[in-house]
């Protein structure tokens, strides 16, 4: 067994399973009925890269783990996903911007996925760039109808852009176990960012501030325990419940 | 936040085939009209195309005048394409 493609899939996987898990928070809460769906929508294409990116994780760590296991049966020390994902919904601004952040990242890992060596990972990067592309024209039009909106959006968009910047550049510390060099794509993630920021009116936070990381070695904020809380009590209280 | 305008929503279900009606949406402006429709509308595979359109650009005929706009054609038999023979060789006709 490879563990380091056990924990690298980990990482992609709990990315895309945490960011499911928070944006189906706005499911029946969302500014409209028309963005409920879109939200939904997006929550279920992240949730689908998790499953067979976790599926894929517990088939190379050969100890007979399934997704649900992965998902549902895992601490918050045992998760790697990035903290950026896991930070709280204050209101839609942080919402948008966290998915601009996210998936201007996910567009470029994917696409860099399917030129890894490793077939799985390669379909899985051709099927999720695809839907990643989305996620971001879906993100870029919010974040600049609402920088660009009225002062209260503006306000509120950019309190957000600010908020969650710190948590971006802990995406970009590849190590060892990456396959895809992060590193090398900030500056194209940038290139895309600044775009969206300009014609939102808003302004980027300058780098050389606060860079918390952690989350992949399994040190999260506090928010990702009661994220997991919630996510895992119906299949803790109810081992092996079906529909 | 408001729901913003009403958008009438036709979606293409294949190449060579026109849009159809499938339904409407309310969105702040066309390009998250755009994107709502086909979150709501083509989410199974439904289309190759959508067109949204302002519902208060849709000029639509009333339920008052349903005698004077299609009544007089029932009684005109004669134009639908039925007064000649089909040669009996000629298929798919």
């Amino acid at each position: 067994m490879s563990t380091d493609l056990f924990e690298y899939c980990l990482r992609l996987g709990d990315d895309a399973l945490v960011a499911a898990q928070r944006l189906a928070e706005w499911t029946a809460r969302a500014p409209s009925m028309e963005e409920d769906v879109a939200l939904a929508n997006i929550a279920l294409d992240q949730l689908g890269v998790a499953r067979l990116v976790l599926t894929y994780a517990g088939e190379l760590e050969g100890a007979g783990r399934d997704e649900d296991q992965l998902a549902y049966l895992r601490d918050d020390r045992e998760y790697r996903n990035c903290l950026l994902v896991e930070q709280p919904d204050g209101d839609f601004g942080v919402t948008m911007a966290k998915l601009l952040y996210l998936s201007a990242y996910q567009v470029l890992l994917y696409t860099e996925l399917t030129t890894v060596d490793d077939e799985r990972l390669s379909a899985i990067g051709a099927k999720a760039r695809k839907e990643s592309a989305y996620h971001l024209d879906h993100a870029s039009l919010w974040t600049v109808r609402l920088g660009d909106g009225t002062p209260e959006s503006h306000a509120r968009v950019q309190a957000a852009v600010d908020l969650l910047w710190p948590y971006t550049h802990e995406l970009f510390r590849a190590d060892a176990i990456d396959l895809v060099d992060a590193a090398a794509l900030r500056p194209r993630w940038l290139t895309t960012i600044d775009t969206v920021l300009a014609e939102a009116t808003l302004t980027r936070p300058a780098d050389g501030g606060w860079a918390p990381a952690g989350g992949r070695d399994g040190l999260h904020t506090e928010a990702l325990s009661y994220l997991l809380a919630e996510m895992q009590v119906l299949h803790r209280s109810h081992p092996g419940a079906r529909w | 936040m408001s729901e913003g305008p009403l958008w009438e929503v036709f979606v293409r279900p294949r190449r060579g085939l026109s849009h159809g009606h499938v339904g409407s949406l309310h969105a702040a402006d066309a390009e998250i009209a755009l994107r709502n429709a086909r979150d709501l509308y083509t989410r199974r595979q439904e289309g190759v195309s959508i067109w949204v359109v302002p519902a208060a650009a849709i000029v639509a005929s009333s339920p008052d005048e349903k005698d004077a706009f299609f009544d007089p054609a029932a009684d005109k038999v004669y134009r639908h394409p039925t007064f000649y023979e089909v040669p009996a060789d000629a298929r798919h006709i």
